[in-house]
């Protein structure tokens, strides 16, 4: 079979699209769109890194800036978002067995948050509007440098995406608590009690009293639980960036009529505070809660038994929820008119928590796959193990530069992006992800297709995690030594570090068309089309009976 | 007196250490995992886990307090409202450009306690003072409408450029005063970094 033909009609035939129930259509939809949106991302990247190493001549200031606000947002909303929401769009139904609440919604979510990414993408593309993510006031209203068009372009696109968020929180939410026709009502009380670790954390203090556990049983399995809490702090962080965005189009408006209101009107370090606690809680509460759940799932898919400590790590998800909406003030560290009291509490000790709730869920995790020995070495294992790794090695980073004393020589360096966040979300978030979609592959796919390579998965995940830790280790590195990261170095400055940092982020970019190939020749451009097409299923099927084999086993 | 350089060039070091301890735990662990146990006895018990957590909370406190004790500069920010400093250098930001109250380079003497306050008229920048080799010797971020100030002493002779440490749009891409501050009368030169 020639590459052609390979790539059109998949493996052994590809996937039979027509056997997919609209639930799985619609999460294979989320994956595929959130997928391009992560290789527009690692591009976005490379230029950048090239433009680092020696300055594109084609590639104005303007320009430069405009990839780096656009970067992130495709990266983490049109990419991480659309993965993530897709899986637990799927997984809510599929682990409380009963249908989702809205097929409809479900769509409008990931259509609405796309067209909104490439709005953003475009303001950046087609008028340069670079206010990054942080959007610090007042630079998204200083009209010196940026067009108006490009503020509205820029303002609707991100309203879409928290549009849409809202939309998959709204399902989520109901399709936890509504009750299908024919099933029985679940009373709300021990739901909600289930839904933020409550019960867990009663059972913890019933054990230690020696009483009988609060429940024996809860109504909500863990990774459940986990979703829900991480859905608070996505609904609390789409408000907050809403907001903001209201904010801007306001002063868009102050500008086009003359309203004459000026932007220091606005109190720029309260604004910061305020933008901070909501934006925060995606990489603290979000991230973080969703990435435990996603572990806490494939550890218990993976080895087929109970979590370890499953008290514990539920009344832990419960203490994440304090400890994510007060941590906020580690991103002023270096804000000097900040109170000395909030950094010290929320910037420094609180945050500190951080490093306590997710490295309880790590030594949760490793511990229940150990204690299922001898474990085969899948792809999902292998992503997973991966996963676990880039936490281990992002999260220490971010405490670090959580500290009053290392936070005034590492704020805004490469070492933030490098060392911490990007191995974070490139090596801790995405491997995870990835090994979330080895795992749910064949479910979503009913085992109708045979992946195409295991060589090339191999080569996609040694590809993937060397990239990523050899690329967050050298802007890490170059970060210690001073360079900055929003800001455009001409002379060779940092060359030593640019060029190593470069070829791995190379590698990243390589891993990704490694794995798409891998994906679409085994399920096929007609498969891949299929997905988008109409399911022909009823929509209350969660996965067709050949699949439900697979879910009770 | 503990220089930024030596901090950095422990971060280095320490981190390192850690990154491959941890990349050999997970490599260790991956192997393990696949092998059938010779027994079934685990030592992995809660009380293993709660000894695990003592640790991390132990970790996650100690860090601070053991910067609060070997870094200077945490003791300068927390009682700078304490502190009389020998000398107050005003610095204005407007339109992208720094100015700087007087001709550059500003001499500060070796050991003189200075308080930068710098203001910005417009967006949100920063100011961050960096060795001829690049590296860092402070920075922190300029919020419009404030008086931003930062105690420093310091103890290394040099000559030292500014730069803008935050974005403040692509006209802000190049913020750079060179030779904006001059150390003098140390016994000591700059020694740990690279020469340019």
């Amino acid at each position: 079979m020639s590459i052609k033909e390979l790539l059109i009609n998949g493996h052994e035939g590809g996937l039979d699209h027509t056997g997919l129930s609209p639930l799985q259509k619609i999460t294979l939809r989320f994956v595929v769109v959130g997928l391009i949106f992560y290789g527009v991302a690692a591009v976005e990247g490379m230029i950048m890194r090239a433009h680092e190493v020696k300055p594109i001549p084609l590639l104005s200031d303007e320009h430069f800036f405009a990839i780096m606000t656009a970067h992130p947002i495709v990266g983490i909303f049109g990419s991480t978002y659309l993965l993530v929401f897709g899986a637990f769009t799927f997984l809510v139904p599929y682990l409380m067995k009963k249908p989702l609440f809205s097929i409809k919604l479900a769509n409008f979510t990931w259509i609405i948050m796309s067209v909104g990414t490439v709005l953003v993408w475009l303001s950046g593309f087609i008028f340069h509007y670079a206010p990054l993510y942080t959007i610090y006031w007042p630079l998204p209203v200083d009209f010196e440098q940026f067009s108006i068009a490009g503020a509205v372009m820029f303002v609707l696109g991100v309203a879409f995406i928290m549009i849409g968020t809202l939309g998959f929180i709204f399902n989520t939410y109901a399709t936890v608590f509504y009750t299908p026709k024919g099933q029985k009502k679940q009373p709300i009380k021990p739901l909600l009690m289930s839904a933020f670790g409550i019960d867990g954390f009663l059972n913890l203090i019933n054990k230690i009293r020696g009483k009988e556990p609060y429940v024996k049983e809860p109504p909500l399995s863990l990774p459940l639980v986990a979703i829900f809490r991480g859905t608070v702090d996505t609904f609390l962080d789409a408000l907050v960036i809403l907001t903001a965005g209201l904010l801007i189009l306001f002063f868009i408006f102050n500008e086009v009529f003359q309203l004459g209101l000026h932007y220091h009107s606005v109190d720029a370090l309260l604004y910061k505070n305020i933008f901070w606690w909501g934006l925060d809680l995606i990489a603290d509460g979000l991230v973080l809660i969703y990435v435990a759940g996603t572990w806490y799932l494939l550890a218990m898919l993976i080895t087929g038994r109970n979590l370890f400590m499953q008290n514990i790590a539920r009344a832990a998800l419960l203490l994440e929820l304090i400890v994510s909406w007060a941590v906020w003030s580690h991103h002023l560290l270096s804000d000097q008119p900040q109170p000395e009291i909030m950094k010290l509490a929320s910037g420094e000790m609180i945050t500190a928590f951080e490093l306590i709730t997710q490295g309880l869920a790590f030594f949760i995790t490793l511990t229940t796959l150990w204690l299922a020995r001898p474990l085969k070495m899948t792809n999902e294992l292998k992503f997973l193990l991966g996963g676990l790794l880039g936490f281990a090695l992002a999260v220490p980073a971010g405490i670090i530069q959580a500290d009053l004393g290392m936070n005034r020589l590492l704020h805004n360096t490469q070492w933030v992006a490098g060392a911490h966040f990007h191995v974070a979300i490139l090596v801790g978030l995405t491997m995870t992800l990835y090994s979330a979609i080895y795992i749910l592959f064949p479910i979503l796919t009913n085992k109708s297709v045979k992946l195409y390579s295991q060589r090339l998965a191999n080569w996609h995940f040694w590809l993937h995690l060397i990239g990523g830790i050899g690329m967050g280790a050298f802007m890490g590195m170059a970060g210690i030594d001073g360079m900055l990261r929003r800001h455009i170095y001409t002379e060779g400055e940092y060359m030593l570090y640019m060029i190593p940092a470069g070829i791995f982020g190379a590698m990243l970019l390589l891993a990704w068309v490694i794995f798409m190939f891998n994906i679409i020749a085994t399920i096929g451009l007609k498969g891949l089309i299929g997905i988008f097409k109409p399911s022909e299923i009823e929509k209350e099927v969660i996965v067709p009976e050949t699949a439900t084999a697979v879910q009770k086993g | 007196m503990t220089t930024t350089t030596e901090v950095l060039w422990t971060l280095k070091v320490v981190y390192t250490i850690y990154a491959f301890s941890i990349i050999s735990l997970i490599a260790w662990f991956a192997y393990r995992v696949t092998k059938q146990p010779n027994s079934y006895k685990t030592w992995l018990t809660p009380k293993v886990f709660y000894t695990y957590l003592a640790i991390l909370v132990m970790v996650g406190v100690g860090i601070h307090i053991l910067t609060y004790n070997k870094i200077p500069w945490v003791a300068w920010e927390l009682k700078k409202h304490k502190i009389q400093p020998d000398r107050v250098i005003e610095v204005q930001i407007k339109d992208h450009q720094f100015i700087l109250p007087e001709e550059t380079p500003i001499k500060i003497n070796c050991g003189e306690v200075v308080m930068f306050n710098v203001k910005s008229a417009d967006l949100t920048y920063g100011f961050g003072l960096f060795r001829q080799d690049n590296t860092m010797v402070f920075q922190m971020q300029v919020v419009p409408g404030y008086d931003n100030e930062l105690l420093w002493q310091f103890f290394e002779e040099g000559t030292f450029y500014v730069l803008s440490t935050e974005y403040s749009g692509p006209k802000g891409a190049r913020m750079k005063v060179p030779d904006a501050f001059q150390v003098v009368n140390c016994e000591e030169k700059v020694s740990k970094g690279r020469e340019k």
